[in-house]
């Protein structure tokens, strides 16, 4: 069966150029870009070279460029050494529709390390509420640490004004990007931001590979202590190929920038479109203008998320779901429930996340076969009679 | 990815008995949407207190479907006296086993079938007895005293995945704890 994959906010397909660029790296070119021989030497001038091209895609300078394992480890980085360098301050800021890797990571630091920790509600649009976001800045303040996109929704933060705020006031200032880069232009320099996550399997390169942007002369201590690596700030022998290939992922990212702005968008837009028109009582979870231009939050009246996948699944189409059952936990996920999206949507709830692969046929696709499935799954639920919610 | 097995999966995408039974006799649901689940199950019972047909409509994953399914398939058929005997573990064990975070689904069919004969009988199932200990859920002490000891539950997810207790905000997982830890001194 052929797999229409619409899931690019879960995980990317790896790019075959990004493929070919690292499979030498695999096996004939093995040095570690350490040594003193050309043989790992040679390996360094790649790595120098992804370097630059990450830094392109976000208006750094190499130099500020750490490699790390993945989001998780750059978000959990960023937190520690901003920490670490304001021991005095016990206070951090960020919302309540964080990724796990800094939600979790901030309720951790509450229970462990009596940090305090202001989780700054959305509204319904997913939007942060500023007020209560720039009363919570304080001199106790040691850290605000803000997503640039959200995963779920992909509502996009003000991050630029946040920075100008945090800046004036002294405040470190931290952004998980990991879902806005690649699909929105970004500006390290413009944004006012002190350190930034990403991770390279959102953007086409593997599984395994994150960067951690940390501006020039911040004070920063190493999460990984270890070796001289990535100039001391993360111990551990490089992942060459990974970095080869993600350097690869960022040149291609910001080419294809503007494809997302475009083709990509417009694709999301008219699958958004057929969907609200074709399906009776549903709704767009998110703010629709201040949004990343591949994702769509869209819950269904009377029917459950985790039906709609299993069943989009039998005809290869892959979503996600906001909906509790997929994850263990029953209530709905904590981005929709801090949205106070209603529980009648709430439960049957799907993302689609597009990317530059995916094509107008299977946008339609995509759309005859959620009309059938909403239809066979409302015909089974007690709450839907004679087309509408009971 | 899910972990069904076969028959949930095919009762998921073949559903047996679906949709309202125009002349029913007893009826009894289950479940709200803000749970994430709901079960109405419709049965035609004869003279002889025999379920002759069976039905049912659900909102809910894909175990809750094939539980709903495997419920009217063992009850059509059945006295109410045999019906009366099924529990959760019997739509389990017809579905092959339920992954242990669905059990819910299957006590929810148990919860169906019990009002769908009470509400045959003109019984009134009257407030549920003992005190609500999860609000989220509505789930009382009795309730989990009583999963816990018929299914040797030993720790708060435990009586999460059978009843949902505890899985909405939280608050009440301490007290679930102490539930446990009274009947394993009982
Ligand atoms: C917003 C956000 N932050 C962090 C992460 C974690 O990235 P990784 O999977 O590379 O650890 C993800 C990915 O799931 C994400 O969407």
């Amino acid at each position: 069966m052929k797999i229409i994959y619409a899931d690019n906010n879960a995980t990317t397909k790896v790019a075959d150029e990004v493929i070919k660029q690292m499979l030498p790296y695999f096996g004939e070119y093995y040095g570690n870009p350490s040594s003193m021989h050309t043989f790992g030497g040679n390996v360094d001038k790649k790595i120098v070279q992804a370097r630059q091209g990450v830094a392109d895609l976000i208006n750094a300078d190499p130099g500020e460029i750490v490699f790390t394992s993945c989001g998780t480890e750059s978000d959990n980085s960023a937190v520690y050494a901003a920490l670490a360098a304001n021991p005095e301050k016990k206070h951090i800021i960020t919302s309540n529709v964080e990724h796990p890797a800094i939600n979790n990571l901030c309720k951790h630091l509450v229970k462990t390390k009596g940090y305090e920790v202001t989780f700054v509600p959305v509204d319904k649009k997913g939007m942060l509420d500023m007020d209560i976001l720039y009363n919570a800045m304080s001199d106790n303040t040691a850290l605000i640490t803000l997503m640039w996109a959200n995963n779920e929704t992909g509502v996009i933060f003000p991050i630029e004004e946040i920075g100008k705020k945090a800046n004036e006031k002294g405040i470190l200032f931290h952004t998980d990007a990991v879902q806005a880069a690649g699909k929105v232009p970004i500006d390290v320099k413009a944004a006012g931001v002190d350190m930034l996550s990403m991770s390279g399997h959102k953007i086409h390169a593997p599984k395994g590979i994150g960067i951690l942007y940390i501006k020039n002369n911040l004070k920063f201590s190493p999460f990984l202590i270890g070796g001289h690596q990535e100039k001391g700030r993360r111990g551990g022998t490089e992942n060459t190929v990974s970095i080869i290939g993600l350097g690869k992922a960022c040149e291609m990212a910001k080419e294809h920038l503007n494809e997302m702005d475009t083709r990509v968008r417009n694709m999301r837009d008219y699958l958004e479109n057929q969907l609200l028109e074709k399906i009776p009582a549903c709704s767009v979870n998110g703010d629709k203008d201040l949004r990343l231009p591949n994702t769509l939050s869209i819950g269904f009246d009377a029917v459950e998320g985790e039906s709609i996948l299993l069943l989009l699944d039998q005809e290869g189409i892959c979503a996600s779901s906001g909906s509790a059952c997929t994850s263990g936990s029953l209530d709905p996920s904590h981005v929709l429930m801090a949205m106070e999206v209603p529980l009648k949507s709430a439960h049957g709830s799907i993302r689609f996340s597009l990317s530059f692969y995916n094509t107008q046929e299977e946008m339609d696709i995509i759309i005859k076969t959620m009309v059938s499935v909403i239809q066979r799954l409302r015909d089974m639920s007690p709450f839907w009679k004679d087309g509408k919610m009971v | 990815m899910w972990e069904y097995t076969d028959k949930v999966k095919e009762h998921f995408l073949n559903p047996r008995n679906v949709g309202e039974l125009k002349d029913a006799n007893a009826v009894g649901e289950t479940g709200s949407l803000s749970c994430g689940d709901a079960l109405k199950l419709f049965l035609k019972v004869n003279e002889n207190e025999r379920i002759i047909e069976a039905s049912f409509m659900t909102f809910g994953c894909a175990s809750a479907v094939a539980s709903s399914s495997a419920l009217t398939e063992i009850i059509k058929g059945m006295t109410l006296s045999e019906a009366e005997k099924i529990t959760n573990d019997d739509i389990a064990d017809f579905l092959g086993g339920l992954p242990k975070e669905k059990m819910h689904c299957s006590v929810m069919g148990q919860a169906a079938l019990k009002k769908a004969i009470a509400d045959y009988r003109g019984i009134q199932i009257l407030e549920k007895p003992g005190e609500i200990v999860c609000e989220c859920f509505e789930v009382t002490d009795l309730e989990i005293i009583d999963a816990v000891k018929k299914n040797n539950l030993e720790t708060t997810e435990d009586v999460t995945n059978y009843l949902k207790a505890g899985g909405g905000c939280g608050n009440c997982l301490e007290r679930i704890e102490e539930i446990i830890e009274s009947v394993k001194v009982n």
